[in-house]
């Protein structure tokens, strides 16, 4: 657990805002990521949760570098792949795959299963030499539990989870000791979502894979991952492992989002305590002052205005052996007990 | 339901119970180029006022065509409803002239769409449209309609309504928008609300405060609700009884805290094995195999068999009735007193 395979540092995309058709004047920026620094460890499975806009798919194209960051870096293996162009950079995106959200847009109508999973042998034909191709294409269909003999089908004739295992197989056909998995199984239907987050964990084991696992969907994610952060618009607020997360989270956007998952439970439905956040998450482009979070939150003081809170160990908590020791971004972190997502 | 069943509309109607809306044995099917698509199989159920009632199944169980064909908005053709009765306080709606349907429709039954964005007109003021229902529905000048629609919007707390009622869809964010939807639903105060998942395209802060602003309003108002969705902690949070659908059947239904602690069906059992939970971490999750069925050719006997744990030769020839299983609940399996048990 302990070696960095990625390390992220301080990463920023702003995406500009521009005015005018001939004469483009930037007028603003979309600050969708704004200074987010973790690392992924080998082997494990860090889960991100946040709600749309807070910047976790684009962290993920970051990471591929399907968008260029406009500042910070992101090593693997101490190589900064946010510079990394060309042959150097075909040669890094082999060892970091991603596996996408929606399995009806991410697969192309018109190629068949063993095109689409054979696809990444022919960007990196040295992984398999052609004659071997269609036999390996049929293995990575069995390793995802598909009958090898579909490797002339079509995606239409899959279902929803069928065609997440052809996704997660082209993921695995180069493989990669990274695999970015942006909302997977959201839109599976529930009885076919613990097919497929199964699988995952089973490959997870069988090749040695680690896992950047982007949901929004806590119980899953608790499920699946090692360590979990949690990110609100363009920032990371807490990090910590599961138990940190889920039982003594510090920050209070945590706790809210903890506190507004349904649970699956009638009988806790009239002790639970909810915390209902007001309003709507800011607009990235023009985030508040100081803490981002400050609008919605019931703590904010003037501080929170002025001083942007650094993602540490809270200083009330330091030295002290306790799972709320852990990276939270806020100036007044303390335990709430809110029931979670179980 | 089974309770429902034994006493019909026209005996409980003259004492004074009968409930707000009745469907019975409803059958639904659209013909398509590759046959009968059978959606809806014989479904019952029944709404009281004041009652929430949750829909649970996943995509493809019927449980929008029951809804659709009970609000009176279904495609025909290609749908036809070949057999079935929907009373609504005790009148056969199904054999009702177009004009009287209309006059129920929005005025007595409203509807809460999943996706607010393209359920509202995109070139039309939200003021507009909510004005519309008091326009068309009761005759009001475009005045008042509009001091109406301001008024609705205050209601369901969009902030600084009168500055935004003259504001197209575009510019609310998602959760305002889907307060617009309940608003309009709202506003001719309609007996029953039918709502197909209304929070599904919203995250989880954003749909806390959605549910309970509905669960609000329909206690204010002392609505019947029949709330569609496939989430189990949606449903545990807010439903009164359940009613679990699988290929376009009723397979179970209860009282909300009963089928949570001891489901009678193989499937519901399922889906509720299948959320992942605290004491299982790191291991697999229980999965139901297999794939929801296809439409075209629902298997025989129960539907849900070749996915099933217990499945036995007569689940593969007789199609189990929606049986009591106690005063309040009822199974369509031949073996829901071994299912209740283990």
């Amino acid at each position: 657990m302990a070696e960095a395979i990625l390390e992220v540092r301080d990463l920023v995309k702003h995406f500009p805002l521009t005015q005018g058709i001939i004469v483009k004047k930037q007028i603003g920026a979309v600050k969708a990521v704004d200074g987010v620094s973790f690392d992924l460890y080998r082997g494990e499975t860090l889960g991100i949760v946040g709600e749309s806009g807070c910047g976790k798919s684009t962290v993920a194209k970051l990471l591929m570098n399907l968008e260029r960051a406009t500042s910070g870096q992101v090593l693997y293996k101490g190589e900064d792949i946010t510079r990394l162009s060309g042959k150097a950079l075909k040669a890094v995106r082999r060892n970091i795959q991603m596996v996408f959200q929606d399995p009806y847009t991410s697969l192309n109508p018109r190629m068949t299963v063993g095109d689409i999973i054979g696809e990444p042998f022919e960007i990196h034909p040295e992984v398999a030499p052609k004659g071997d191709r269609r036999r390996k294409v049929q293995d990575l269909l069995d390793v995802v539990g598909l009958n090898p003999e579909y490797i002339n089908r079509y995606p239409h004739q899959f279902s929803g989870g069928q065609r997440q295992r052809i996704g997660i197989a082209r993921g695995l056909a180069l493989n990669p000791e990274i695999i970015i998995c942006d909302e997977p199984v959201s839109a599976l239907d529930v009885s076919v979502q613990a097919q497929v987050i199964n699988l995952m964990g089973r490959l997870q084991k069988e090749f040695d894979l680690s896992y950047m696992f982007i949901a929004h969907d806590l119980s899953i994610v608790r499920h699946i991952s090692d360590r979990v952060g949690v990110m609100y618009l363009g920032k990371m607020v807490e990090i910590g492992d599961d138990e940190q997360i889920y039982e003594h989270p510090t920050h209070p956007y945590t706790q809210a989002l903890l506190s507004a998952v349904p649970v699956p439970d009638p009988e806790s439905r009239e002790h639970r305590e909810r915390i209902i956040l007001t309003g709507d998450v800011p607009s990235p482009a023009n985030p508040p002052s100081g803490c981002r979070f400050r609008t919605r939150c019931w703590k904010a003081q003037d501080k929170c205005a002025t001083e942007t809170p650094l993602l540490a160990i809270p200083e009330r908590f330091k030295n002290v052996d306790s799972p709320a020791a852990h990276e939270s971004a806020c100036h007044f972190a303390e335990e709430k007990d809110v029931v979670g997502a179980a | 339901m089974t309770i429902m069943e034994k006493a019909g509309p026209e005996q409980t109607g003259a004492t004074g119970t009968a409930p707000l809306l009745e469907v019975r044995d409803l059958h639904v099917e659209f013909h398509t180029r590759d046959g009968v698509a059978k959606a809806v199989n014989g479904v019952n159920y029944s709404v009281n006022a004041g009652e929430t009632l949750a829909v649970l199944g996943e995509s493809g169980s019927g449980k929008s065509v029951t809804a659709q064909a009970v609000m009176g908005i279904l495609d025909m053709p290609p749908g036809r409803i070949p057999k079935g009765e929907i009373f609504f306080r005790g009148q056969d709606m199904l054999k009702m002239s177009a004009e009287e349907r209309r006059k129920i429709r929005g005025q007595k039954i409203a509807m809460i769409f999943q996706d607010a964005l393209s359920a509202l007109n995109p070139v039309l003021s939200v003021g507009y449209q909510l004005g519309e229902m008091f326009r068309v529905h009761q005759g009001l000048s475009k005045k008042d309609a509009k001091a109406k629609a301001i008024e609705l919007m205050d209601r369901v707390r969009i902030p600084a309504a009168k500055e935004r009622v003259g504001d197209y869809p575009h510019q609310f964010s998602g959760g305002m928008r889907q307060r617009i939807m309940i608003a309009m639903a709202m506003a001719l105060e309609p007996d029953l609300i039918i709502a197909d998942e209304p929070t599904t395209a919203l995250d989880v802060t954003v749909q806390a405060q959605v549910m309970e602003l509905l669960a609000e309003l329909q206690r204010e108002m002392h609505m019947g609700l029949i709330l569609i969705t496939h989430d189990l902690g949606v449903v545990a949070d807010v439903a009164d009884k359940i009613a679990v659908m699988y290929a376009g059947r009723i397979v179970e239904t209860a009282p909300v805290h009963e089928i949570y602690k001891a489901p009678a069906h193989p499937y519901t059992k399922g889906l509720l094995d299948s959320i992942p939970r605290l004491d299982q971490k790191g291991q697999e999750l229980y999965a139901i195999k297999g794939l929801p069925p296809n439409l075209l050719r629902i298997p025989s006997g129960c539907a849900f068999n070749p996915r099933c744990p217990m499945a036995q030769d007569v689940c593969r020839t007789d199609v189990p009735p929606l049986a009591a299983v106690s005063d309040t609940r009822a199974s369509a399996c031949h073996f829901w007193k071994e299912t209740l048990d283990g």
